[in-house]
């Protein structure tokens, strides 16, 4: 019996492989670190990280497959790897004092990080089912646990366990769709698939499959109606674990989201794309609706999730080049506006007394002026105001739409960022225009200085936010590569 | 026996699941829904994998085993977390934040 | 048709009856000399100590878990094992990253304590 061993080609997964060796020198690293030292193990991560950001830009045009077509390093992929070791990189800045603060310092905490990272960048860059799902369950482990990382902490471990419960009850849904899309066409390579599907192209176990994979996507990114658990878990999670898994772990899954959908199964377009455009309404109308009735901050910034999530999947409904590309560039301007919109409530924050609610940013602009114009910066950018980098992705996505034939989808969407104005602006307001509240004004440990390393993950996210609101050209040169097949 | 009676065993096993997580309340049962269908799933990838004469589906349920098998540490790890704070671990008793 | 079940119900029929003579034979014609050791749930295994029902403590869960984690790795080692002439020196380097990446685990759960009771 011979045996051949698929071409490994170990090149196209080294930004992977730099994370994972990462990880496990941190956990190593835990081990012999007095505990006034750990945030040395943070750096170690920061580090890990941008060497593995060279070696993504190093492998820009690879355009190859690696473990006999398993995965790919693909322009889209790239991009997607790129914009998921940004998030961690701010994330982690984000952390350092964060954990500190909250003294839930343990290195432990970057070691998950970086594993969910890996399986973040797996599942952005693999073409085949089973290595999608394989990512995405090691994402999601490490996000069970830093979402209850703060173990003594109620709402942190309440947070943990519905993450974990829907987390695990989506992910069997998922898997449910790949055996019924492999029992119907024999493979799980995208390309396979598609190949399979353009033959034959019927079939109610293709179809149940398919769907089942939509619900799995649907739970992972936060779809109406799978979209219960993120207020609850956002708000409960610690905030900076929050800023991460808001932002890295959306990437990744739509990633994985459109690869599967464009790649693997546009021969049933006709099926599933009047549907996703439903779901698109849903989603981005019930986000923006449910936001205005939040009072607290991380609330409202949850539900603002679930609406970006919508806008996103216009994207996905509007399909080819345009679709893909703006949907790139819209994720990498929604990671930097949303880390910095949630690193700057780290900032404005008293030691580990954080600002929960919105009438707790009353006057915050007189006390922590930098913090508060770096908020108003980001949440103006969610709402999609111009020169910010919010305003160019929802005009990449809704004109992809528009050319595509999808102009009622179009007009939705601006109708429901009319509305997030609203609610963008009552933060603004209360720290702008109203008198600090007797808990905030007379606090002496609340000073102007912003912890280093908060600062520069601030000044990133700010910079990064006007720098694609005003040239965005580049940034669309690069998001228009598209998928090996 | 044909594929297709495996199937609907493995379709009865997931809803069986699907419905223990929906309707109970306590997170180890809960969990063992989810366990459920992960198995139901097992099934569905051997049936095929014997239907479509590939050993394909046979290696996929060596993976999805170890990764229930890492679920069930990191959430039985949280429950016990749970377990030590609050001495309770009914999900509707374990409810400060609004649904 | 019904009538294609009869025989199931002969056969059913049949392993009632087959039990009941068996069990009321032994019973009237057998010798009937009781000790300790006869009449244990188990009668060469160990002596049963208290209750089936009793609390275990909840230390006893990170035992179980770090015994699954471990424990499922197996499965990897046993095609890995059948192919193992076959992969030759790659399969050998294949295997031993695997092996480090578990050890690292392990070596991080023992330095934590985690195979200490107390």
């Amino acid at each position: 019996m011979s045996l051949s061993v698929p071409d490994l080609n170990l090149r196209i997964v080294v930004p992977a492989l730099i994370v994972s060796i990462t990880a496990l020198v941190v956990l190593l690293g835990e081990l012999v670190t007095p505990a006034a030292r750990k945030r040395w193990l943070g750096y170690t991560s920061l580090i890990g990280l941008l060497i593995a950001v060279g070696a993504t830009f190093g492998l820009w045009d690879a355009h190859a497959t690696a473990f006999g077509g398993m995965i790919a390093a693909d322009n889209f992929g790239l991009f997607l790897t790129l914009v998921i070791l940004l998030g961690a990189l701010l994330s982690v800045l984000l952390s350092v004092d964060f954990l500190r603060a909250h003294q839930v310092e343990h290195g432990e905490y970057y070691m998950l990080v970086l594993s969910a990272v890996v399986g973040m960048i797996v599942m952005a860059t693999a073409t085949d089912l089973i290595v999608i799902f394989l990512g995405l369950e090691l994402l999601s482990l490490p996000l069970y646990i830093l979402a209850a990382f703060k173990r003594e902490d109620g709402p942190s471990l309440e947070a943990g366990l519905k993450y974990f419960l829907l987390g695990a009850f989506s992910s069997a849904f998922f898997l449910y769709g790949i055996a019924f899309v492999f029992g119907a066409t024999g493979a799980t390579n995208l390309t396979k698939i598609a190949a399979a599907i353009a033959k034959n192209p019927s079939g109610d176990l293709l179809l149940v499959g398919a769907g089942l994979l939509l619900v799995g996507f649907a739970f992972k990114v936060a779809l109406v109606p799978f979209h219960w658990w993120t207020p609850d878990v956002y708000a409960g999670a610690p905030t900076a674990v929050t800023a991460f898994m808001s932002v890295a772990v959306k990437a990744a899954a739509f990633g994985a989201f459109f690869r599967a959908f464009f790649v693997a199964l546009p021969g049933l377009a006709m099926d599933w794309r009047a549907l996703v455009a439903l779901i698109a309404v849903l989603t981005m109308t019930l986000g923006n609706v449910a936001a205005l009735l939040q009072s607290n901050i991380k609330r409202m910034l949850a539900y603002s999730s679930i609406a970006h999530a919508g806008y996103i999947l216009v994207a996905l409904v509007a399909m080819g080049a345009q679709g893909s590309s703006s949907a790139l560039f819209y994720l990498l301007a929604y990671t930097l506006t949303n880390l910095g919109a949630f690193g700057a409530v780290i900032a404005l924050s008293d030691g580990a007394r954080e600002r929960l609610e919105i009438g707790d940013y009353a006057g915050a602009a007189q006390k922590q002026p930098f913090a508060a114009a770096a908020l108003t910066i980001c949440l103006l950018s969610l709402a999609g105001f111009p020169p910010f980098a919010g305003f160019v992705g929802k005009f990449l996505i809704f004109s992809a739409a528009v050319e595509t034939g999808w102009a009622w989808l179009a007009v939705i969407g601006v109708l429901n960022s009319l509305v997030s104005v609203y609610f963008y602006l009552r933060p603004v307001v209360q720290m702008y225009m109203t008198e600090a509240q007797p808990g905030w004004d007379g606090s002496a440990t609340l000073t102007t200085r912003i912890a280093p390393l908060v600062a520069l993950a601030l000044a990133i996210a700010v910079v990064g936010v006007l720098a694609l609101g005003l040239f965005p050209t580049p940034a669309i040169a690069l998001a228009t590569g598209g998928f090996v097949r | 026996m044909t594929v297709n009676h495996f199937v609907i065993l493995s379709a009865l096993l997931f809803g069986i699941g699907a419905l223990g997580v929906l309707v109970r309340r306590n997170p180890l049962i809960m969990f063992m829904g989810i366990e459920l269908m992960l198995n139901a799933v097992n099934l569905a990838f051997v049936a095929f994998s014997r239907f479509l004469q590939s050993l394909d589906g046979q290696v996929f349920v060596f993976l999805v085993l170890t990764v229930a098998a890492a679920e069930v540490a990191v959430g039985l790890a949280i429950i016990v977390a749970l377990f030590r704070t609050r001495a309770t671990v009914d999900v509707d008793e374990v409810s400060g934040l609004k649904g | 048709m019904p009538i294609d079940y009869l025989p199931i119900l002969v056969m059913v029929v049949v392993v009632i009856a087959f039990a009941a003579i068996a069990l009321t034979f032994s019973a009237l014609t057998g010798p009937r000399r009781p000790n300790p050791s006869k009449l244990s749930p188990y009668e060469s295994g160990m002596p049963p100590f208290g209750s089936a029902r009793r609390r275990i403590s909840i230390k006893y869960y990170l035992t179980a878990v770090l015994f699954i984690l471990f424990d499922i790795e197996i499965i990897f080692f046993y095609p890995w094992a059948v192919l193992f002439r076959q992969l030759q020196l790659f399969g050998l380097i294949e295997m031993a990253v695997f092996v480090i990446v578990l050890l690292v685990g392990y070596v991080y759960i023992w330095k934590k304590g985690g195979f200490d009771w107390d």
